[in-house]
């Protein structure tokens, strides 16, 4: 019994079962130790995940872009944080002239409006002509070399950005009536104005594009082609055309996820876009790569946790300055369920699947 | 020859535009702006030519060429020549015209508010300093020209055309080079035509004579052969030895060429070899480079080592191939994407680390560790340039030997099979965990000796050194060289490393190129420069089928 048992289990998996270990007991410890010490509040722990949720909720709306390509073309766009970063750069432009003429001012969300228009229409743009010029020669090439083409586009549109606007941080214009908090009812925390207006207006495109992918017609020619790319175009889908639809909607997402993301900063900058894709890049995967809900649902989770975590366990831990570690968190989490559940929490067929 | 419709005009229109919007693009950025004092044309000091112009003309010319070429495929041979002239010059005027169309919106509206790089010396640069009225005929003039001038070349019969082009390529990357490494100010006219025209009747004499001396040399007597075998390896391996006698600055950019070809060609099994894309890659160079910092330099105290440089580089190395195949366990079941997002995490967790205050008692945190010695040999402390690139060489020369070692040894046949398919691999008796895992090892000896070598040059290591885009510029290194060709890996690190070193104004635009040349790369020649014979082979396997 005891033999047959140690010939399944070969020396890596038993090295990665020890990973996994590690990683636990040193998280549950963190908590503990942080809890038992109460050097928080609850209050604090509201803010946080308040803040956790506007976030996740932002990457949510670029994971989509991830999910939804990964979900046709089987290939991760990686110039997809481009895309993000294209559209609030552009709208900043716009804001700045709106912001000159007064009309920012007097007309704040009429104004924010436009730039959230302008800014989904450039990375629209900029999307579609990705799929046209980047990958769409390359749809039959072997697996690599799509990826190459995707990094490459990546780092030329990000350094063509910083030739063509500079490097300096774009500070974007802000809107008085969103300054300060919105009070809970009968508590002594709130949530900040900007963090409410991202997440109810996230929430209201992750809604607009679940009832466009579950409940239209062309929503459901995206799921045919995603599930089989042959067999869709027997049916009479045209395969082309629904991949262009799958950038033009991951595009716009993307550009409105970069002006709620500047009105949570306040500024763009070139380099904006790696850190936010890569980490609703891994939200995607953590919600199952391929699948709408999951990536919501892995976003939303990554957000907080993203946010909790320095506090929660570094800081129990004794780390000094554990905000440094934050960034590493979401690749800890990338890897480690790409590890352990390459799946993702919804997910169960796609990772699996030869790419 | 059938009449030409609507359409066959629409073509050249189209490709000028496409020119036009390229050459746009490159005055945009700035590209041009940097560039345009670096002369290869000049004039009693005036400049004529420089490479910011040259940079403009480029995607003209080529697209100009594809418009005749489109233009000239279907018939065998080209009978309507006026209309091919006319093609050439109809896509070289559109070409010119976007950017006349660019100069005549930078005076009407200041540009300069979003568009930074909209300066009036790029105006007059475009313009050819006439104004706006006149410049802008010139302009449109030129390109109609330009296209002509393309279009009556692609005419010429074979025998002439080749040594014309090469002597037109060659008088600008000679002018650029001499005036890179020795300061130059560029070739005077005559000096250009001198050179242009050696070059053009060197290759036609070439191309005469090589038959007969192919036939020269195969007739020689066997010892015959064996001297000038062992001259045709003697030459290359002099100018090698020789090259840092070109100063420190030309010793510098070599060092640099050197350990990115080091890196490449560690990169270059992992990647070309056995298909792994990883993007983690700078991991294990910072962890070479710390690991002989850390057992080097007199600020580390915590551990009570001090190893001279030649004591720590074993260690250095076995820790980051220690580290390649610890790294490597976890991924073992990941292709493709996968793989490549998540050793993209790897090289980001460990810089992050790097940085960190959690280890900076032990790291240096953002402080970065200072005052590594130099390696010694015997009495000479490589403490320059010079010195440096036989230390680097060596190192070449023995990763280099290695890799084509490996490459036709079990385990290089191995890889390639897992590179094609890895289930198939395994069915034919492959052991992939220990195929994979031996890549990522043999991978990051290389990139950790580099890192080893790099922090005895530097002296001193930041963390901000090892960002993930060292990855993307050695891939870049062996995408543009050609996947799995070793001496692939030293043409790429030339062309991407060597290249914006020397020619300085372009190194802040080192990643915008690296950016196009990768995709540029994949879209039309993804074999790479130096391409490898099976990957050709695999690449363009889906041609043959049809």
């Amino acid at each position: 019994m005891l033999r047959r048992l140690l010939r399944r289990v070969s020396g890596t998996t038993v090295f990665m079962w020890l990973i996994g270990i590690a990683m636990l007991v040193v998280v549950v410890w963190g908590v503990y130790a942080t809890l038992s010490s109460g050097r928080y509040k609850a209050s604090d722990w509201i803010d946080l995940t308040v803040y956790g949720i506007a976030q996740g909720s932002v990457y949510a709306l670029i994971a989509l872009g991830y999910t939804l390509v990964y979900g046709i073309l089987r290939m991760i766009n990686f110039a997809h944080s481009e895309v993000f970063m294209s559209g609030p750069f552009i709208g900043y432009f716009v804001a700045m002239a709106l912001s000159q003429s007064g009309f920012f001012n007097r007309q704040p969300f009429v104004s924010l409006i436009i730039v959230l228009l302008v800014a989904m229409t450039v990375s629209t743009t900029i999307a579609v002509l990705l799929e046209r010029i980047a990958y769409r020669p390359l749809r039959r090439a072997p697996r690599l070399v799509p990826l190459i083409t995707a990094i490459g586009a990546s780092y030329f549109l990000q350094y063509t950005f910083l030739g063509l606007f500079g490097s300096g941080i774009k500070g974007y214009p802000e809107v008085a009536q969103l300054k300060g908090y919105w009070p809970f009812p009968g508590t002594s925390s709130g949530i900040l104005r900007t963090q409410a207006v991202v997440i109810v207006s996230a929430f209201v495109m992750l809604a607009i594009l679940y009832v466009f992918v579950q409940r239209t017609k062309t929503g459901k020619a995206m799921q045919a082609v995603s599930e089989d790319k042959d067999a869709a175009a027997l049916m009479g889908i045209d395969v082309d055309r629904i991949i262009v639809i799958t950038f033009v909607v991951g595009g716009a997402l993307a550009g409105a996820a970069g002006v709620l993301y500047a009105l949570l900063f306040k500024q763009v900058k070139f380099d904006m876009g790696f850190l936010p894709g890569i980490k609703a890049f891994t939200a995607a995967v953590l919600g199952g790569i391929g699948n709408v809900n999951g990536a919501m649902l892995g976003s939303l989770f990554l957000g907080i946790s993203e946010s909790l975590f320095p506090n929660l366990v570094l800081d129990g831990l004794g780390l000094p300055a554990p905000y440094q570690l934050k960034d590493a968190l979401a690749f800890i989490m990338l890897v480690a369920v790409l590890i352990f559940r390459p799946t993702g929490i919804l997910g169960e067929r796609l990772a699996v699947k030869k790419a | 020859m059938n009449a030409r419709t609507r359409s066959d005009w629409m073509a050249p229109v189209k490709s000028g535009l496409m020119g036009g919007l390229i050459a746009l693009l490159i005055a945009m950025v700035g590209l041009v702006e940097v560039s345009v004092k670096r002369p290869i044309l000049t004039a009693d000091g005036r400049i004529l030519l420089s490479v910011g112009q040259l940079l403009l003309l480029l995607p003209i010319i080529l697209m100009c060429y594809k418009a005749v070429q489109v233009f000239a495929a279907g018939c065998e041979k080209v009978t309507d020549r006026l209309g091919l002239l006319a093609t050439g010059a109809l896509s070289g005027f559109f070409a010119s015209l976007v950017l006349a169309a660019l100069v005549l919106l930078g005076r009407v509206i200041n540009l300069r508010t979003v568009f930074i790089r909209a300066s009036p010396d790029l105006f007059n640069t475009l313009t050819f300093g006439l104004g706006l009225g006149g410049g802008s005929v010139v302009l449109l003039l030129f390109g109609a020209l330009l296209g002509g001038l393309v279009a009556a070349i692609t005419l010429l019969p074979d025998r002439i055309r080749r040594p014309l082009v090469l002597g037109l390529a060659l008088v600008p990357l000679a002018a650029i080079l001499t005036s890179a490494l020795f300061a130059g100010r560029g070739f005077s006219v005559p000096v250009a035509l001198l050179v242009g025209v050696v070059a053009a009747a060197l290759t036609f004499a070439w191309r005469q004579t090589q038959p007969k001396l192919q036939d020269r040399v195969a007739a020689l007597s066997p010892s015959g052969q064996r001297t000038y075998q062992v001259f045709r390896w003697l030459l290359p391996v002099a100018i090698v030895l020789a090259l840092p006698r070109l100063g420190a600055y030309p010793s510098e950019v070599l060092v640099n060429v050197g350990l990115f070809v080091l890196m490449g060609l560690g990169l270059n099994i992992v990647v070309g070899f056995a298909g792994l894309l990883d993007l983690g890659y700078v991991a294990f160079y910072a962890l070479g480079a710390y690991a002989m910092a850390v057992l080097t330099s007199p600020e580390m105290t915590w551990h009570g080592i001090h190893l001279t440089f030649w004591q720590a580089l074993p260690f250095a190395v076995l820790a980051s191939t220690s580290a390649g195949i610890i790294l490597g366990i976890p991924v073992l079941g990941m292709r493709g994407d996968y793989l490549a997002i998540v050793t993209l995490g790897f090289g980001e967790i460990i810089r992050l680390v790097f940085l960190s205050d959690w280890l900076k008692p032990f790291l240096g945190g953002s402080n970065g560790i200072t005052r590594i010695p130099k390696a010694v040999v015997g009495s000479i402390a490589l403490d320059n340039s010079p010195k440096l690139y036989y230390l680097i060489l060596a190192g070449c020369v023995v990763a280099a030997f290695v890799a084509i070692r490996l490459k036709d040894s079990r385990l290089g046949r191995a890889w390639m099979a897992m590179r094609e398919d890895e289930d198939v691999a395994q069915a034919m008796g492959i052991d992939l965990i220990k195929t994979k895992l031996l890549a990522f090892a043999t991978g990051a000896t290389f990139s950790g000796l580099s890192g080893a070598i790099f922090a005895s040059k530097l002296t001193s290591i930041y963390p901000h050194s090892f960002h993930v885009l060292v990855s993307i510029n050695v891939l870049g290194v062996i995408i543009v060289g050609g996947m799995g060709s070793i001496p692939g890996v030293v043409v790429g690190a030339l062309a991407l490393v060597g290249l914006p070193e020397l020619l300085r104004e372009f190194a802040e635009f080192r990643l915008l190129m690296y950016g196009a040349a990768l995709v540029f790369m994949m879209l039309t020649r993804p074999e790479g420069l130096v391409p490898e014979a099976r990957r050709k082979l695999e690449l363009h396997e889906a041609d043959g089928e049809v």
